[in-house]
């Protein structure tokens, strides 16, 4: 596999503030990698200086094999597409798709032709000779997205392209966008605060906060085995349980309250004996039975009993300590209910309290 | 059908027939009372101007400023036009005339070509700086012009075009600048920064992404810069006089010039006629383009 997009040592400052900070990311050729975080990390910003519509501070941006960090944005080889969509309200719909074409000069039945082919690929032809103000937002985003198609390029940047769409029209356009992917087998840079659409569409998931990348990997190990608090807190909804504690025992059990849980099974690294230790577990990973079992296990109450369709969530109270726990619709419980929960260990992931990464 | 029409026909308290309105409430005498005064008040200069204009000097001189003519003759029109004299000249207003609108045609068309691209620039390429010459730019319009007044008259002589159009073509150009460039850039900012970046990576440049992206957009904004440029240097007196000679006086200096003529008799009629034949192109743009003008300020024109 050849590398496709490189970031190198990106470094971006605005006057005294520093939003990207030396950044180092390889994308390969055919790769989906999403870039998650909350509002402000920064996503946004990397990907426009992908597209080079920001100037960077320090580092190189290299893309298929060139060093683009001081090109124009047209020149990069990238398409792009906007959370807003972006269309020219004053130009069709042809007329956007085939602007950039023109732009570059190019002979007018090649235009045509690729303009036939994006809007084959879209289901957009019979919107070929409206303006953008009477298309549906999910027309348009289609409409944005074949703007990038016409460009026949290697890459596509994706800035948030469907937070603007109401829910039902998000996961079709969701399942639409990973059929063009396979379809197509472009490099995509997608950037969303969406979980979802990160685990859903991505080969790799980018976690970023404050102008850093927490974690770059796929999204299995993302969700399973998160790097660090930050990762695993804001994966998954509800969130990760997180039990603070110590290890105890050379690292053999963990001590939570008054309760010892064996850390048999554990996947990942030396655990060590550990003053404070913070043990995260999903609300799936963790059983609630009404007796107690041979193992382990934790006494709580049912507070309260969440009815999701599928599934359902109780909240539990053990102790002082509130939890969470997805069960099946036959496993509900009424509230007040006294339970033992047994936790995973083998799914379960363990967190320095100071460095806050997995042990 | 039925369900829903019972109750209706059940119901005691249906209102028919026509509402009773009281015409002559104390709230609509009040409310009338209060409009029709405010118009007399500003018709009613209107009114005189317009009757005067028309009268002849024996009919003004009886002083019924407000009677409708008795014999209604253009004359005053005629001669405010191509025979009143100023000084010397008594070619009228004509010269005037079409000495505005030589000032006027450049002086709008070069302000707002250099105000928009300003604008965009400042918006949409901010450079180092960008901000502070944005700064000076608006601080100049605060400075009050009579300050400028004899700079300017050195700065015209020593570019050699001390008295001719074109220096006063120049002066309106900058003056216009700051408030024109402040109401382009606020137009702009308005628009969503998307659609620039989309144009940057459809590889338009940056004359391209103004007259095929951002020009289209426009219209509005276009139609007030015109009417506060037209409206502004078309009722310019002040730099009329100090930077042309007397041949190349716009139409307001001359008309100052028919009406403050203290020889001979004072022809009441031509000068209502030359008043008004003066502000006939600011009318006429405001009645063209009104609709055009409410919508442009309405888009955010003027917001801070």
């Amino acid at each position: 596999m050849t590398k496709s997009i490189e970031v190198k040592d990106l470094t971006l400052n605005f006057g005294s503030v520093s939003v990207l900070k030396n950044m180092n990311i390889d994308v390969q050729e055919g790769e989906f990698v999403v870039l998650l975080g909350p509002s402000g990390c920064g996503k946004s910003t990397l990907l426009n200086c992908l597209a080079g519509l920001l100037d960077i501070t320090e580092g190189q941006i290299w893309i298929k094999g060139k060093n683009v960090t001081w090109s124009e944005p047209s020149a990069r080889g990238i398409g792009m597409v906007f959370q807003s969509y972006a269309l020219y309200p004053q130009m069709t719909v042809r007329g956007n798709l085939s602007f950039g074409l023109k732009n570059q000069r190019m002979p007018k039945d090649e235009i045509d032709r690729r303009v036939a082919r994006a809007s084959e690929i879209l289901q957009i032809g019979p919107l070929l000779d409206r303006k953008p103000g009477a298309l549906s937002g999910g027309q348009r985003q289609r409409v944005a997205i074949g703007r990038a198609l016409v460009r026949d390029v290697d890459v596509f940047l994706f800035d948030e392209p469907l937070s603007n769409l109401d829910a039902k029209l998000r996961s079709e356009l969701r399942v639409e966008i990973k059929r063009l992917h396979s379809k197509l087998n472009n490099t995509m840079v997608y950037v969303t605060h969406d979980q979802i659409e990160a685990l859903t569409l991505a080969d790799r998931i980018a976690v970023m906060k404050g102008g850093v990348i927490q974690q770059l990997s796929d999204p299995q190990t993302i969700y399973n085995k998160p790097s660090n608090l930050f990762v695993a807190g804001f994966i998954g909804s509800p969130s990760m349980n997180f039990l603070h504690g110590k290890t105890v025992d050379g690292g053999k059990a963990f001590h939570f309250g008054d309760h010892k849980i064996d850390l048999a099974g554990y996947d990942g690294g030396a655990v060590l004996e550990r003053d404070q230790a913070i043990l995260g577990v999903r609300p799936e990973h963790i059983t609630v039975s009404h007796d107690a079992p041979a193992g382990p296990s934790i006494p709580a109450v049912v507070e309260i009993d969440e009815h999701l369709g599928a599934d359902s969530l109780l909240w539990l109270k053990a102790g002082t300590k509130e939890l969470c726990v997805r069960v099946p619709v036959e496993g509900r419980l009424p509230a007040g209910t006294k339970v033992h929960l047994g936790l995973d260990i083998a799914k379960a992931s363990l967190f320095d309290n100071k460095t806050e990464q997995r042990i | 059908m039925a369900d829903t029409a019972l109750p209706m026909t059940k119901s005691a308290v249906v209102p028919s027939g026509t509402k009773p309105r009281r015409i002559l409430s104390g709230r609509n005498i009040m409310l009338y009372g209060i409009l029709i005064v405010v118009c007399l008040y500003y018709i009613l200069p209107l009114w005189v101007m317009v009757m005067t204009s028309v009268k002849g000097m024996p009919e003004v001189r009886l002083g019924n400023i407000f009677a409708p003519p008795v014999e209604i003759t253009f004359q005053p029109w005629v001669k405010a036009w191509s025979e009143a004299c100023t000084g010397l000249n008594c070619d009228g207003l004509s010269r005037g005339f079409w000495n505005s609108v030589q000032i006027l045609i450049p002086s709008v068309i070069l302000s707002i070509v250099v105000a928009s691209v300003n604008g965009y620039a400042l918006v949409n390429w901010r450079f180092k700086g960008s901000d502070v010459f944005f700064t000076i730019l608006i601080f100049g319009s605060f400075i009050p012009y009579q300050v400028m007044l004899y700079p300017i008259v050195i700065l015209l002589r020593e570019m050699g075009i001390y008295g001719t159009l074109w220096g006063l073509v120049l002066v309106h150009t900058i003056f216009g600048m700051p408030i024109l460039t402040l109401l382009f850039r606020n137009y702009f900012s308005s628009i969503p920064e998307e659609l620039f970046k989309a144009a940057r990576v459809d590889g338009a440049g940056f004359w391209g992404i103004y007259f095929r992206i951002m020009l289209p957009m426009s219209l509005p904004i276009f139609v007030v810069a015109l009417i506060l440029q037209v409206t502004g240097i078309w009722n310019d007196f002040l730099f009329g006089v100090v930077y042309t000679k007397p041949e190349l006086y716009p139409m307001t200096v001359q008309l100052n010039n028919i009406v403050n003529s203290v020889q001979g008799v004072k022809e009441y009629n031509v000068n209502m006629a030359a008043t008004l034949l003066t502000g006939l192109v600011p009318l006429v743009v405001y009645f063209i383009s009104g609709k055009l003008f409410v919508r442009g300020i309405a888009a955010g024109a003027v917001k801070g």
